[in-house]
């Protein structure tokens, strides 16, 4: 090794010209589409100076809502990145026969496949779920932020520098090749020697820090911050599947930070916890793995499900029917989400009694599921139902869940699943729950609430347009695969020798680019809406005729949210004061104490970027000094004790005054 | 509606359960293969017993379930066509929000329905449970006792499949010779990383992992070619990891093992195995005359490489507490790279990298593996109508057929 | 639930049913009143990844894979010691909390000095411990025992290592700010961590060291 090699490798570790994918043209046109559209993005920002005001008004806000815009916006461009990949996929099993290669090589696919899973559960359906909760959240409990408006900030940050990650592995190295829940041994160091590992380690656990400390903060939110009278049992919906959810992040993260933490010290330092040699156990990393694994698909899901039962008890006009046994529905999932783990790994040879033992926990885990359904159900009998786009996407998702569910509990009966366990059925099935279930709601979501955080309604013709296309689209997509799956094709394969497989294939591929077609409709509703937001204006700030008090204050809610916090009597707080006719103080307001913005998230999520990345790439020196960069921010941010100041009382007044006038207007214009 | 799968429970037999359910079973796939157009669902009409078995659970567990899933779909968009806004003829009633009597149903309905499919879980499981030797043939035809089961010991290498014969003393890669209408007992591992054995037509799949011992027993009850595969990803081969099944004659079957064993082809030696362990893409079928003795076993136990101490001697040591110092430097390390595997390299404690991969040295020269001690669930002893272990039918004492909860049966402990 | 609960009678109106339906009296919501609920949560998350490492160890806590094991390695006497300088430890942190329920500077500073003294005592030993393993070959990288072994009491001593960082720093902004609330509010947090980490030791040195020497 000559010197100048050995300087290199110091300051650059692994990291060298040969990273750069500069051979494979796929990735290289991806690379100069996307960095063109990136630079065009930051030219434009320059020339309409926006840099600042993204900085002050966005970047370093602590402000709740602002905080749960970006989380969506994360969400929505890394769900554009997973969805090319599922593309990719799709084209390149529906060429993929007759001694054809296809156009991706093993090493290229197998990236893509495991980036696609890990991209939509952890940085498209967790920004997604994430941030619903924290803007509706607070305002859904008449509070003005969360417990701790820093940490919500830094938790978003951090999100995103382990999604930056993701996204440089495409550019700078490769990715893991392991499947999305890299088993080992393959993704240990003797089978996965490269990089691929390390930036899924990594990015994983940056992105876990964020989560685990927003899942804190909300919990603490929910329990400590809720507005008088608001007992648990008068909470809304969707704040008790956020506060289930939350316990479960909070109880479940812990695990995936413990295992990865294993993992990379068999990567880093040679330790034997999941060797094949030396007394290391794998099993052990499946186990503790789907621990973590199986709550995650209930933190997922149990906030869609809250999400359901505002936009159905909304859009029917009418009280949610069986509040509590929803309440207890949910705890009951949450509780059982724990011990339901093994039925991912029935074929690993437990025992019989205990495979059973877990394939009938699953099972129970439909009872207080199906339950919520008849609840949606029951809600929509004796209802007038408004077809506005939310409702529309819940009686889809109504459908087409349940299927998912049923498919579910069949894979949850272990001698089922010894033929059906790896199978692309395996695939339908939890693309048919987190697609019905997850998916769909997060579009009935952003159709919700979306006046209520921009101040106008989208289009609703762009948005049938997207929901014709996306619900046909899934079905095509996936029925294919659960006809395959009963032909016993496994999932995860490059090439094909069976030519009968093909035409499935190809319908899935029809399938998928109608779901193209979808996204780009939904892309130009939220386009045209916003190129027409004046006539779509939302003067009440209540455009549903909605029930929960986030509807009590304007559209968009001022900084503060509510001037006066509001004191909740019934279930359906909004509803109830509604009936009575309760009118909004108009004096008498006191100046509000709120938490002032700071850059610190975004300066110690930068740094822990640049500490992942250079664990990664084997720069010690550049790892050190991230990391002494890290504590010393951290530790100067605690000498910060200036951290809140007051809205003086007259803004307060102007704006309400404001909020008085445009009611006034809207009622003499509709009058 | 949840009446009759409650009294199917309760009933939980296998055998009572047929007659209905052939209904069942002849509408789904009647169904399926109207719609299909003739396409081949291998999985629900496989050509193994246990295989045929499986299918039947997925069509049982599917029917119960639609007993609750079709009405529900049904009423949602009966729901959502009656009380749309524009139909206002019908009954609106905004504060009506609870129903103790319908809360009843909704809960017990999906209740009743999982209590049944939970018993016809609990008892397929342990009949169905891989590690059991089998009752029977097929459905007409009892296990004859007196014929043993064939055994195979199946190893997943990076990317190929290695089938041992320890019966023949013959070895195939990526081709696998049943005879039909035998149980054979599949004993299977992995060298490398995890892969799932799997042949659709013949029975369900288990994991083969390296330095563990899964088994699976099963029967294929037609002549015929099938394929096999594995399926769990494991790295970039994974695709051609398949391997051709062929179902013969038990005569025909002697006479391939025989004639394969004097067929003077090359000899599956513990150095031949340690060429064939590297990794390859898109083996043909190879087919060795002779087996190095233990071949397998030492497989499982990670010591086919000389001169390395076998799992099973070292978790002896480990019971009685480890060797002490004396086993502190008797050590020597494989560096792995991802094309070439493994090359041995002197190992200093404490001066490795993360990327050597350590393995202890053998205590004395030739490692003859420990036999794994098998997990095997015995048969039962009576072949008339299984009703499971679980389940006793009133006034009726039958003893459990096995352990009912062994918990880790991946096991490489040694017998003795 | 279904039905409105504590319902206002209809007939009022106005200023009377604003004042049902809004606090008009709010005052500033203190700063910090979640913080104590919140660090206990995290508490509780990092519970649970020492509760990983103790199942790690648990399931790989006899694979020696032919080399030592607890009972070639383990020093019990000197396990104690350092057992005996983290409650040591525990202890000093209480009378600091007894001096700042008494609101007097001085003592609360002295006694967090001794806690830092001891809590590095405890490090001390536990890096003399380590190093003598990893010189006699006792490396994590021997056995799967020594890497859960290494790794679940590492990740302890690394907690109690931060523990002695934010106590540093927590000295210095006593010294600058005295004991305002958000100091003491820090100074309660930092308590709940350390004896959170004497809780977890007592559960390491049972699980890990007496009852490897009984295995």
């Amino acid at each position: 090794m000559t010197s100048s090699d050995q300087t290199w490798s110091f300051l650059m570790g692994r990291l060298s010209l040969d990273a750069l994918p500069l051979h494979e043209p796929i990735i290289l046109a991806t690379f100069a589409m996307v960095a063109l559209g990136g630079l065009t993005l930051v030219a434009a920002l320059t020339w309409f100076r926006l840099w600042t005001y993204l900085w002050k008004e966005w970047f370093t806000s602590v402000d709740h809502k602002k905080i749960g815009v970006m989380y969506m916006v994360l969400g929505l461009v890394m769900f554009l990145r997973g969805f090319a990949d599922a593309i990719m996929m799709r084209i390149q099993q529906a060429i993929a026969f007759n001694g054809s290669e296809g156009y991706l090589t093993a090493h290229h696919y197998d990236q893509v496949f495991t980036a696609h899973g890990v991209i939509m559960i952890f940085f498209v359906a967790m920004p997604f779920v994430t941030g619903l909760m924290n803007f509706v959240v607070p305002l859904q409990i008449g509070a003005r932020d969360v417990s701790f408006p820093f940490l919500n900030n830094f938790s978003f940050w951090m999100t995103t520098a382990g999604a930056v990650l993701v996204m440089a592995s495409l550019f700078i190295g490769e990715f893991a090749a392991t499947g999305w829940l890299a088993y080992p041994p393959l993704s240990g160091l003797a089978y996965s020697p490269g990089v691929g590992v390390d930036y899924y380690i990594w990015a994983l656990q940056i992105a876990g820090v964020g989560t685990t400390l927003s899942g804190i903060n909300l919990i603490a939110t929910i329990v400590k911050m809720r507005a008088p009278g608001m007992s648990l049992m008068k909470m809304p919906i969707f704040t008790w599947t956020s506060l289930c959810t939350n316990v479960l992040i909070v109880a479940s993260f812990p695990v995936l930070t413990a295992v990865l933490v294993l993992l990379s010290l068999d990567r880093y330092v040679g330790t034997n916890f999941f060797t094949n040699d030396l007394g290391g156990s794998p099993m052990m990393y499946v186990n503790l793995i789907w621990i973590w694994g199986h709550p995650e698909v209930y933190i997922l899901v149990l906030p869609i499900f809250g999400v359901f039962s505002e936009v159905t008890a909304t859009f029917c006009g009418k009280r949610l029917f069986g509040y509590s046994s929803m309440v207890y529905a949910t705890v009951v999932i949450t509780i059982l989400s724990y011990v339901v783990w093994l039925h991912h790994f029935f074929t690993m040879g437990s025992g019989a009694s205990v495979n059973s033992f877990f394939g009938i926990t699953t099972m129970v885990i439909s009872i207080p599921t199906g339950a919520k359904l008849f609840n949606w159900m029951f809600t929509m009998y004796r209802a007038r139902i408004r077809y506005d786009l939310p409702m529309m996407w819940t009686v889809a998702f109504m459908l087409t869940f349940v299927i998912g569910g049923m498919t579910g509990v069949l894979l949850a009966v272990p001698p089922a699943d010894f033929v059906l366990h790896n199978s692309l059925f395996l695939i339908a099935h939890f693309h048919n729950v987190i697609i019905g279930g997850v998916v769909f709601g997060v579009f009935a979501a952003i159709n919700y609430w979306w006046p209520k955080a921009f101040g106008f309604k989208l289009e609703p013709f762009w948005g049938k347009v997207s929901f014709w296309l996306w619900v046909p689209g899934f079905w095509l997509a996936f029925s294919p695969l659960y006809v395959m799956g009963l032909m016993g094709v496994t999932r995860r394969m490059r090439v094909f020798d069976d030519p009968s497989l093909q035409i499935w294939f190809v319908i899935a591929a029809i399938g998928a680019f109608m779901i193209a077609g979808g996204i780009a409709a939904m892309l130009v509703q939220y386009g045209v809406s916003i190129m027409r937001r004046d006539q779509n204006r939302d003067e009440t700030g209540d455009p549903w005729n909605a029930r929960t008090l986030e509807w009590a204050t304007s559209s968009p809610p001022p900084a503060y949210n509510f001037a006066f916090t509001p004191i909740a009597h019934d279930l359906d707080a909004w509803a109830d004061m509604k009936r009575l006719g309760v009118v909004r103080p108009l004096d008498g307001f006191r100046p509000i104490h709120m938490p002032r913005n700071t850059g610190a998230g975004v300066i110690l999520s930068g740094i822990s970027l640049i500490f992942g990345f250079a664990m990664i790439w084997h720069i010690w020196w550049l790892a050190i000094v991230g990391f002494a960069g890290l504590l010393i921010t951290a530790i100067a941010h605690t000498f910060n004790y200036d951290r809140a100041y007051h809205i003086p009382a007259e803004t307060v007044a102007a704006t309400e005054a404001q909020r008085t006038r445009q009611l006034a207007a809207h009622q003499g214009a509709s009058a | 509606m949840s009446q009759k799968p409650a009294r199917f429970a309760l009933l939980a037999s296998m055998h009572r359960f047929r007659p209905r359910l052939a209904v069942v079973r002849t509408g789904l796939v009647g169904s399926a293969a109207a719609l299909l157009g003739g396409c081949k669902l291998e999985v629900l009409n496989p050509s193994g017993d246990v295989a045929w078995q499986q299918a039947h659970m997925v069509e049982i567990a599917t029917a119960l379930m639609l007993l609750i899933i079709v009405p529900v779909m049904a009423l949602t968009v009966w729901f959502a066509w009656k009380y749309r806004a524009g139909n206002t003829e019908a009954r609106y009633e905004p504060e009506w929000s609870h129903s103790t009597q319908l809360e009843l149903v909704i809960w017990s309905a999906p209740l009743l329905i999982i209590i049944a499919l939970g018993a016809v879980t609990w008892v397929g499981t342990h009949l169905q449970d891989p590690y059991r030797a089998l009752a029977r043939i097929d459905k007409d035809k009892p296990l004859d006792a007196r014929i043993a089961p064939l055994d195979i010991e199946v190893v997943a290498l990076d990317w190929k499949w290695l089938f041992i014969y320890p019966g023949q003393k013959v070895a195939t890669v990526n081709e696998l010779v049943l005879p039909v209408d035998r149980q054979v007992r599949f004993h299977i591992t992995s060298a490398t990383v995890m892969n799932s054995f799997y042949v659709p037509a013949m029975a369900g799949q288990i994991y083969a992992m390296p330095g563990m011992e899964t088994t699976l027993h099963a029967v294929l009850n037609k002549q015929g070619d099938y394929t096999g595969f594995s399926a769990n990803y494991s790295g970039a081969g994974f695709s051609h990891m398949r391997f051709a099944t062929h179902g013969v004659s038990a005569a025909a079957f002697e006479s391939w093992a025989a004639g394969l064993r004097d067929s003077k082809g090359a000899a599956l030696t513990r150095e031949a195995y340690l060429q064939l362990e590297k990794p390859s893409e898109k083996e043909p079928v190879r087919r060795f005359a002779s087996v190095a003795p233990d071949l397998f076993d030492a497989v499982v136990n990670l010591c086919v490489r000389p001169g390395k101490m076998c799992a099973s001697e070292m978790m002896a040591l480990d019971a009685r507490g480890g060797t002490g110092s004396a086993g502190r430097f008797n050590m020597a390390a494989l560096t792995y790279d991802k094309n070439g595997r493994e090359q041995v390299a002197s190992a200093v404690p404490g001066g490795m990298t993360a990327a050597d991969r350590l393995f202890v040295k053998a205590w004395c020269a030739p490692t003859k593996p420990l036999r794994a001690a098998s997990a095997e669930v015995a048969s039962p002893a009576n072949s008339a109508p299984l009703r499971g272990a679980a389940i006793a039918w009133p006034g009726s004492v039958t003893k459990p057929a096995g352990p009912l909860l062994s918990l880790a049966r991946t096991t490489r402990a040694p017998r003795s | 639930m279904s039905t409105p609960q504590q319902p206002l009678p209809a007939s009022l109106s106005g200023a009377t049913l604003t004042a049902g339906y809004y606090d008009l009296n709010e005052h500033d919501h203190p700063e910090g009143g979640s913080t104590l609920l919140g660090f206990w949560i995290y508490l509780m998350s990092d519970c649970l990844i020492f509760a990983m490492l103790f199942a790690a160890f648990g399931v790989l806590g006899g694979n020696f894979a032919a080399g030592p094991g607890p009972k070639d390695l383990f020093d019990l006497p000197l396990v104690a010691l350092n057992t005996a300088m983290l409650l040591f430890s525990s202890m000093t942190y209480g009378f600091a909390m007894l001096a700042m329920q008494r609101g007097t500077k001085g003592p609360v500073i002295g006694w967090l000095i001794a806690t830092a003294l001891f809590g590095a005592a405890f490090l001390s030993i536990e890096l003399y411990e380590f190093s003598h393993l990893i010189a006699e070959g006792a490396t994590p990288q021997r056995s799967a025992f020594l890497s859960a072994f290494f790794t679940l009491v590492g990740t302890h001593g690394l907690h109690v290592t931060f523990g002695l960082v934010w106590l540093a720093v927590l000295l210095v902004q006593i010294g600058q700010r005295g004991l305002c609330d958000a100091n003491r509010r820090r100074i309660l947090c930092l308590s709940m961590f350390w004896h959170f980490l004497d809780v977890i030791w007592i559960g390491v040195f049972t699980f890990v060291y007496l009852m490897g020497m009984v295995r």
